[in-house]
């Protein structure tokens, strides 16, 4: 039995993922360093996923027939498997299409509770004079979806400035997130700078003054072990290919009483309970946030993958990732003319490691790179306004998951030096 | 190997000596773009003397930051469309965009692009042929622009839908 301690076998785990032994660019090793967009899913998962289809595949919640049963066993068995690994109830998870799809529908929900007549949809109505605070570190995602709830309903939007070092800045955490505010929408991990914002003070502010929390934690499931209920959000949100998962598939995780008392976002088809030409009422929660024909052989895939992930262990793969950014960190704080965006030491801080070169913009630096094989994210990865605040217009990332290993983080240091090399710019040593 | 095929030369040199680079005072429009999925952002003036298509480009300046590709292109369009007429300008364009959307597979003729063939290996790069048009965006625009401001133009610029006009 192994403990949980015991390093990662990343050798034998690389034979599970098949990209992996693909080559790039005139034979080159694939150095996939961008988990943090998409993971790549390992045979297990693509197994899974064929096998329900060759099987029982079959429209799920309706229907007599035997393969309606078991496919519905599977798509609910899947909800199970998942919400066990976040530390939820299974009806507290709703299956979306992707993260931002979770974002919205809680955003919407919101918004829809102006004219709904569901008994207590009245304790998430927004008007003037009601806030919603952010921060400054939101991917897109947990951003735009507020600016437009706010748009709609004439509530104000705040957010939490970042420090320096790219922290989130919570000095102003007490007057920021007062009596007005309604919601609190946060990253748990940047996409970006890696950062691990503390959850339990900012949960502990908005419950003094009855503020529903929204945590995005597409960054933070992923990649260590999250008990929701523990943390003491109310809604969190994470997409399934990031964690060795299918894409079309994300998850919105609710507290029962919450998703019990919202209406609806999306509309039609195995959401209701009576439907007459003139009224319809809603399936409990949380069928009544699934309209429409769900995903499911996404579903069975994302817990193949959660049990993957489970098998392998969670603080394992966290004490792996670890071990890479500090790598990472060290190695390109010893190249000259390479700045770190965001924290430069590994302390509450994930495996997303975002940098600029002097001299050399992040496209080119990405192109550099790619033709030695290694796979990184340029741009602003969808965190526009926190590249502002950190004086960069764009970013070059690394991300790291359980198939990487030291030798991917020694192959993205040489691209650097290479890219100096090749631009001419001095810093290489 | 491929590197060198899309970093010609010529395009290194455009991105360390760049050709128009800096606002000049004097112009008709203006045209800001973005490229939204890196953030990289031109702006761009054009001076016309004439009217319709057969007025002269007598001037072209930009701003911006952006790669090597979005700045060194900018850079080759100030020297392929000043002095000639928007006509002309404009049938350069085409023939820059229809290379530049060939995956590769178009010989680019030198008389018509100059400079420009140096992109050609930009080409079998999906994702920086957007870098490679940016600037070309903002040239048709500003000189839309142009046209359209036989109008009164508005003195304070406007935004919209990530462009900017005075």
């Amino acid at each position: 039995m192994t403990t949980t301690t015991a390093p990662l076998d990343v050798a034998a785990l690389r034979a599970d993922f098949p990209i992996l032994a693909r080559t790039i660019r005139d034979g080159r090793r694939l150095v996939y360093l961008d988990s943090g967009a998409t993971s790549q899913r390992p045979r297990q998962v693509l197994d899974a996923e064929r096998a329900f289809l060759e099987t029982a595949n079959a429209a799920v919640h309706r229907g007599a027939h035997q393969l309606a049963e078991e496919a519905t066993d599977a798509y609910e068995g899947a909800r199970a498997t998942i919400a066990a690994f976040v530390g939820a109830d299974p009806g507290e998870l709703v299956f979306t299409k992707n993260a931002t799809e979770g974002v919205n529908l809680v955003a919407y929900a919101l918004g829809n509770s102006a004219t709904s007549s569901l008994p207590g949809a009245a304790r998430f109505r927004l008007g003037p004079g009601d806030e919603i605070v952010t921060t400054e570190m939101e991917h897109h995602a947990n951003l735009v979806p507020w600016q437009e709830l706010c748009e709609r309903t004439g509530a104000t939007l705040r957010w939490f400035g970042v420090t320096d070092d790219g922290r989130l800045d919570l000095s102003t955490l007490d007057s920021l997130v007062n009596e007005r505010t309604k919601v609190v929408a946060f990253s748990h991990q940047s996409n970006v700078v890696g950062t691990v914002n503390p959850v339990e003070p900012i949960v502990a502010r908005a419950r003094e003054v009855g503020a529903l929390t929204v945590l995005d934690a597409c960054q933070s499931v992923p990649h260590r072990a999250v008990d929701f209920r523990s943390l003491g959000v109310d809604f969190a949100v994470f997409s399934g290919h990031k964690m060795l998962g299918p894409t079309g598939i994300g998850v919105l995780y609710g507290r029962r009483e919450l998703l019990e008392a919202m209406p609806p976002f999306l509309t039609g088809g195995s959401m209701i309970e009576l439907v007459t030409m003139e009224k319809t009422t809603f399936a409990p929660p949380p069928q009544r946030f699934e309209a429409g024909t769900p995903m499911t052989s996404q579903a069975v895939a994302l817990a193949a993958a959660v049990d993957y992930l489970t098998a392998v262990g969670m603080d394992r793969i966290a004490a792996h990732e670890h071990e890479l950014t500090e790598a990472a960190l060290r190695g390109l704080g010893e190249i000259p003319g390479v700045r770190i965006v965001g924290p430069t030491e590994a302390v509450d801080r994930g495996g997303a490691v975002s940098f600029v070169i002097e001299g050399i913009h992040p496209h080119d630096a990405g192109q550099v790179l790619d033709s030695v094989g290694v796979e990184v994210r340029v741009g602003h990865h969808c965190a526009w306004p926190l590249h502002r605040r950190l004086g960069v217009p764009a970013s070059v990332r690394a991300s790291f998951y359980l198939y990487n290993d030291l030798d991917e983080v020694a192959a993205l240091l040489d691209g650097v030096r290479e890219a100096q090399r090749f631009f001419g710019v001095t810093g290489a040593a | 190997m491929q590197l060198q095929q899309m970093y010609q030369e010529i395009i290194l040199d455009h991105y360390k000596n760049p050709h128009g680079r800096g606002l000049r005072d004097e112009y008709d429009a203006e045209s800001f773009q973005v490229n939204p999925t890196c953030g990289d952002e031109v702006t761009l003036r054009v001076r016309l003397e004439g009217s319709g298509e057969a007025a002269t480009v007598a001037e072209v300046s930009y701003d911006g930051q952006g790669c090597s590709i979005s700045q060194a292109s900018t850079s080759v369009l100030t020297d392929l469309v000043t002095g000639h007429t928007v006509a002309e300008a404009f049938g350069t364009m085409d023939a820059f965009v229809e290379l530049m959307q060939s995956r590769g597979q178009l010989e680019p003729d030198e008389d018509v692009l100059e400079d420009a063939i140096a992109f050609a290996g930009v080409a079998k790069y999906p994702a920086r042929v957007k870098c490679a048009l940016l600037g070309w965006m903002a040239f048709k625009d500003a000189v839309a622009r142009v046209a359209d401001d036989t109008a009164p133009a508005s003195s304070n610029g406007e935004h919209s839908n990530g462009v900017t006009t005075r």
